[in-house]
């Protein structure tokens, strides 16, 4: 099952990635190659096979309700490209 | 004597015979990084200032008699995607060029409460996904033995390094084959722990029912001292295994009589190297002659690993990169029009086409009306291979087989065809799949006097086997002795 | 000719002015309810929940989302969800799961937010609600838990959004409706019942103001009689009752509207605009969000035991209904006052620890529902905010009952207690407020007022007995309220038949 041009578009959106004319076409390609490889999963019958999402059996992992000091805002803030105030900074949001 | 050379346990006795000291072993480390890495290319980012202040400390302690930890003195190299408080952490990516983590991956910490020496952060593939390290957004580092060539990937700065003696070992991190593969193309021991073994609490998260860090070394001994230290229940991580962890150097027994190792027939037909094929069947007979008994039996749903790994793999690795979007930390776009366009600007500059592709893929795996068709599907494969795995382990105490189809091949050679790249993980992700431990040891070399890795791959747990399988192999063979000649 | 053309204009307008539409609709409602819980630390870090505070100061690197954290799941948030299911009747899960709700918005620092999809806490639960002394059965689909986001803090001169991510991480239940209710009236009984229960359960403190209980509402109207559901539209921010009960009637009023014109409903998220009184459709997201829900692979499942769900349900407290049965039932008060005094955990305990100290529960609840409530409203105190103690309430209706202080100087005695919780006792005792019962004194009185009101006189001697009512009035206001209104009575009328 290969992918079309329009499917790569609109997963680019949903990635939040801009991708040029050259790169979409290249993609389509690609990506179109690997589903194509991808698609041998179908030929396996899995009707009565349950998924494992988790390779470990554990189950209830789960920590007390208590507090420790948090960091400092300095730390949270140190990487942040744009921030002011003690805040991170973006552009506009409009809802 | 050169220090650098040395394996950790050597070390680690000279040293506490006090016939070497912590600094003169740094000082080799950071002579021979200063000697070659500029040909090599195994490190973004040294640690030189804190490494010394830490050897003058550890050493300090020593002399007064104080006890210390089961890496005293020890230089590590550390894959730069686990988080170094105060000491930039790239992951390779353009992404997170000048990122300072404010905090330590558990790793680290134990490393350092271990005592060991962080010489610096090794490069990889941009965020792991690669196997050749030419991902990388900085530099391409050199397989030692020819710098002509691949050391493999993802972990190929940590493999190279320890290949070429800048440090006593490295900290690698293992998605479909990032340790094993590299450990094998530079001639080293790796080994990918069973999933939950290790902590990933600070390891920038690629997949995460998959992602394992473990370590790189010049020999299996080492191999054990490093996982001691390193595995153990962490409270940061809910997938971590509470568990007993037990002390791996008990393992170290020259002695493989009437251990089962099956070898499976898919890990040796088409596409493998007549070379590795040869070195890796010629190490099968050399434990046959020890005791062992060997088999081949067949694994057929092994076809079907790489198709389901990537679908897996890219999936959660599209939701683990979605926070790299230019607003909290990380790199933004100088120029963008409104919201929309600095998500989009920031992530498609700071990105390079691998990251990129993988996380397209993932995102289309994950989408209203494909996923059950892959994402789901690639779950439901994940349990037929956990079965056929447990099957061979109700006979066989470990599995045998070739690491990668190859030997390191030229840098460039395989960089068009990303579906030819994924392909060179065949014998590795299974092992990933099912959470299983993977331990690949030295076995030999190719015509071109390149190293073959062989891998050894056991039940949940059971590292104790294969470190024991890999030792007597060691113990009756030099091929980890051999060093390459740069 | 024009004449009829004039008198079917003025009938027309005069329909739409009532109301009047082509057709009967039923309006078809249904809540999403997020409320924080009331655990100290965040869902799956150890920073403090704690309201307020300076941005981005409760923060660490696993609520920021950054390269390389963990979730580790706070075993408070899964007991309060499971407590909020009982409460509701909820079928509660033996096997769930987390699942990572996958979209970018500059609040949510991993660019997913852990939630639970297809295997949530709790579901197929309900809350009786009493309406026009019917009860009617509001169903919920399910409850489930998931993290908070951050704030966005608009900036009004400049271009910029500021992000602060104290409340990142935070824990919420979601409580999804049944589309059961049919009004803006059984919206609010609903909501009030629905905080009550979370209130009692203590999972959360559901301060609207705070923001720690939000509600999306989900309009649509259609035909009487019509079977399929119109189409609907949501609507956020909606941050009081009064709020979400206007929302709901101007939305259903423009849906019916844009029908009767002929158009059709457009299915879109409307953001409401309480100071205006109206809503507008939002800014259109480029395509609907794909949120490609998968299984959180860092969180382990949650399974629970019987024994593990008993415990909780054995830990519930009375429930609302239960309490407000008991009211009439020990109290002996109308179920009225029974449900009016239940609706809020406080305003209930208040009204018991005030009846532990052995007064009237009418008078508790008169006074409570009355006085209390009125004042309340006007100084925007909630419930948990009254300013003085029950037992401080149970003495002035002592003073009362002991006729120490008349019940218009009571009131004012009330008034004083809301400024400065002040004992009442002590009020009386400093103003000098009590009930002057001495002869002596009012017979003082008695003489000034009667005297001063020749005409009063004159009407009782006509025949005319209120004019004492009237008298009586006077002296009252020439004591300032603390004469004994009975005691002046009888004085007046001896002195009138001198």
């Amino acid at each position: 099952m290969k992918i079309t041009k329009e499917a790569v578009e609109n997963v680019a959106k949903l990635a939040r990635l801009s991708l040029s004319e050259e790169v979409v076409e290249r993609f389509t390609h690609e990506l179109g190659d690997i589903l194509t490889y991808v698609d041998k999963l179908s030929e396996l019958d899995t009707e009565n096979v349950k998924p494992t999402q988790h390779v470990l059996d554990i189950k209830n992992v789960f920590r007390e309700d208590e507090t420790s000091e948090s960091y400092d805002r300095e730390k949270i803030l140190s990487n942040a490209p744009v921030s002011e105030n003690g805040c991170f900074i973006v552009p506009k949001v409009v809802e | 004597m050169d220090l650098n050379k040395l394996t950790l346990h050597e070390i680690k006795n000279l040293i506490s015979k006090k016939e070497v000291k912590v600094d003169e072993v740094v000082a080799a480390c950071y002579g021979r990084i200063e000697n070659i890495d500029d040909k090599i290319g195994s490190f973004l980012t040294l640690n030189k200032e804190d490494a010394l202040r830490s050897a003058f400390d550890i050493q300090k302690k020593l002399d007064n008699g104080e006890k210390l930890g089961s890496l005293a003195g020890i230089p590590a190299g550390i894959k730069d995607n686990m988080c170094t408080e105060g000491l930039k952490t790239t992951c390779a990516s353009k992404m997170l060029e000048n990122f300072i983590p404010p905090y330590d991956a558990t790793v680290v910490k134990k490393l350092k409460s271990q005592d060991a020496i962080i010489m610096g952060k090794m490069n990889m593939d941009e965020f792991a996904m690669g196997g050749s390290t030419e991902n990388s957004y900085f530099k391409k580092t050199r397989n030692p033995w020819d710098l002509e060539r691949v050391p493999g990937g993802s972990s190929g700065g940590s493999a190279a390094s320890v290949a070429a003696d800048e440090v006593i070992f490295s900290l690698g991190s293992d998605t479909g084959g990032s340790i094993r593969q590299p450990a094998s193309f530079c001639g080293v021991v790796g080994l990918k722990p069973t999933y939950g073994a290790v902590s990933r609490y600070g390891l920038v998260a690629f997949a995460s029912s998959l992602d394992q860090i473990g370590p790189l070394t010049k020999d299996v001994e080492d191999c054990a001292i490093v996982l001691n230290a390193i595995t153990g229940y962490d409270k940061m991580d809910s997938t971590s295994a509470n568990v007993k962890y037990p002390d791996y150097t008990a393992s170290l027994v020259n002695d493989v009589k009437g251990l089962k190792i099956g070898i499976p027939k898919e890990f040796i037909g088409e596409g493998l190297n007549e070379d590795v094929k040869s070195a890796v069947l010629a190490a099968a007979k050399k434990l046959e002659s020890l005791g062992a008994i060997i088999e081949e039996f067949s694994m057929p749903m092994n076809e079907y690993a790489i198709p389901a790994y990537y679908m897996i793999a890219c999936a959660e690795a599209s939701s683990n990169l979605a926070r790299f979007d230019g607003i909290k930390y990380g790199y933004r776009a100088s120029n963008y029009t409104d919201l929309l366009d600095l998500y989009k600007q920031s992530r498609s500059e700071g990105f390079g086409d691998e990251v990129k592709r993988r996380i397209m893929l993932g995102t289309y795996a994950l989408s209203a009306g494909y996923y059950d068709a892959y994402y789901n599907k690639a779950l439901k494969v994940r349990t037929l291979i956990m079965n056929e795995f447990d099957n061979a382990f109700a006979k066989y105490d470990c599995i045998l087989g070739p690491t990668a189809p190859t030997t390191a091949y030229k840098l460039g050679e395989k960089s068009e065809n990303p579906l030819e790249m994924y392909l060179g993980d065949i014998y590795t992700v299974c092992v990933n799949i099912a959470g299983l431990p993977g331990l690949v040891v030295p076995c030999g070399f190719d015509s071109k006097d390149l190293p073959i890795g062989m891998q050894l791959i056991g039940k949940a747990f059971g590292e104790g086997t294969l470190l024991r399988v890999g030792y007597t192999f060691e113990q009756n063979s030099d091929f980890s002795k051999r060093k390459p000649s740069i | 000719m024009n004449r009829i053309l004039i008198l079917v204009k003025e009938s027309l307008a005069f329909r739409i002015e009532r109301g009047d539409y082509k057709m009967n609709y039923e309006i078809v409602i249904g809540l999403e309810v997020h409320a924080e819980l009331a655990t100290k630390s965040k869902m799956y870090c150890s920073c403090s929940t704690e309201f307020g505070g300076d941005p981005n100061t409760h923060c660490c690197p696993i609520c920021t989302g950054m390269p390389g954290v963990l979730p580790v799941l706070n075993e408070k948030v899964v007991k309060y969800a499971v407590k909020a299911g009982l409460a509701t009747n909820c079928e509660i899960a033996h096997y769930s799961k987390q699942d990572r709700k996958n979209y970018f918005y500059p609040d949510l620092p991993k660019a997913f937010q852990t939630s639970q999809y297809d295997l949530p806490l709790c579901k197929g639960g309900y809350i009786d609600i009493e309406t026009d002394g019917n009860t009617k059965r509001i169903g919920i689909t399910r409850i489930h838990i998931e993290e908070d986001a951050g704030k966005l803090i608009h900036d009004e001169w400049g271009g910029d959004t500021m992000v602060d991510y104290n409340r990142c991480g935070v824990p919420l239940i979601e409580i999804v409706s049944e589309p059961d209710m049919r009004s803006a009236e059984e919206v609010r009984l609903y909501l009030e019942k629905l905080k009550a229960i979370l209130e009692y359960t203590e999972v959360s403190d559901c301060k609207m103001q705070e923001g720690s209980l939000r509600a999306d509402v989900n309009v649509s109207v259609r035909p009487f009689g019509q079977k399929e559901f119109g189409t609907r539209t949501e609507m956020k921010n909606l941050n009081s009752f009064k709020a979400i009960v206007r929302a709901v009637e101007a939305e259903s009023k423009r849906q019916i509207e844009e029908i009767e014109d002929g158009g059709k409903i457009v299915q879109a998220t409307r953001r409401w605009d309480d100071n205006k009184g109206y809503s507008y459709a939002m800014r259109s997201k480029e395509e609907a969000n794909d949120y490609r829900y998968f299984p959180e692979p860092d969180i382990p499942p949650i399974i629970l035991s019987d024994e593990y769900i008993e415990k909780l349900r054995l830990g519930l407290p009375e429930l609302p209904h239960v309490r407000e049965k008991r009211y009439v039932e020990s109290f002996g008060l109308p179920e009225y006052d029974a449900a009016i005094l239940t609706n809020s955990k406080y305003f209930a305990n208040f009204f018991e620890s005030t009846a532990a100290f052995g007064v009237s529960p009418k008078l508790i609840s008169n006074w409570m529902m009355g006085d209390m409530s009125r004042l309340m409203k006007d100084k925007e105190l909630e419930p948990d905010q009254i300013p003085f103690e029950p037992e401080k309430l149970s003495k002035l209706i002592a003073l009362i009952e002991k006729g120490i202080i008349s019940g218009s100087i009571a009131k004012k005695v009330f008034e004083k207690m809301f400024e400065t919780g002040e004992d009442p006792e002590i009020i009386v005792k400093k103003e000098g407020l009590e009930v002057v019962s001495d002869e002596g004194a009012l017979k003082e009185t008695v003489k000034k007022v009667v005297e001063a009101n020749p005409q009063s006189v004159a009407d009782y001697k006509a025949g005319k007995a209120k004019s004492v009512g009237f008298l009586v009035g006077q002296a009252m206001k020439e004591t300032k309220g603390k004469g004994n209104p009975q005691l002046l009575n009888k004085l007046i009328v001896e002195y009138l038949n001198k």
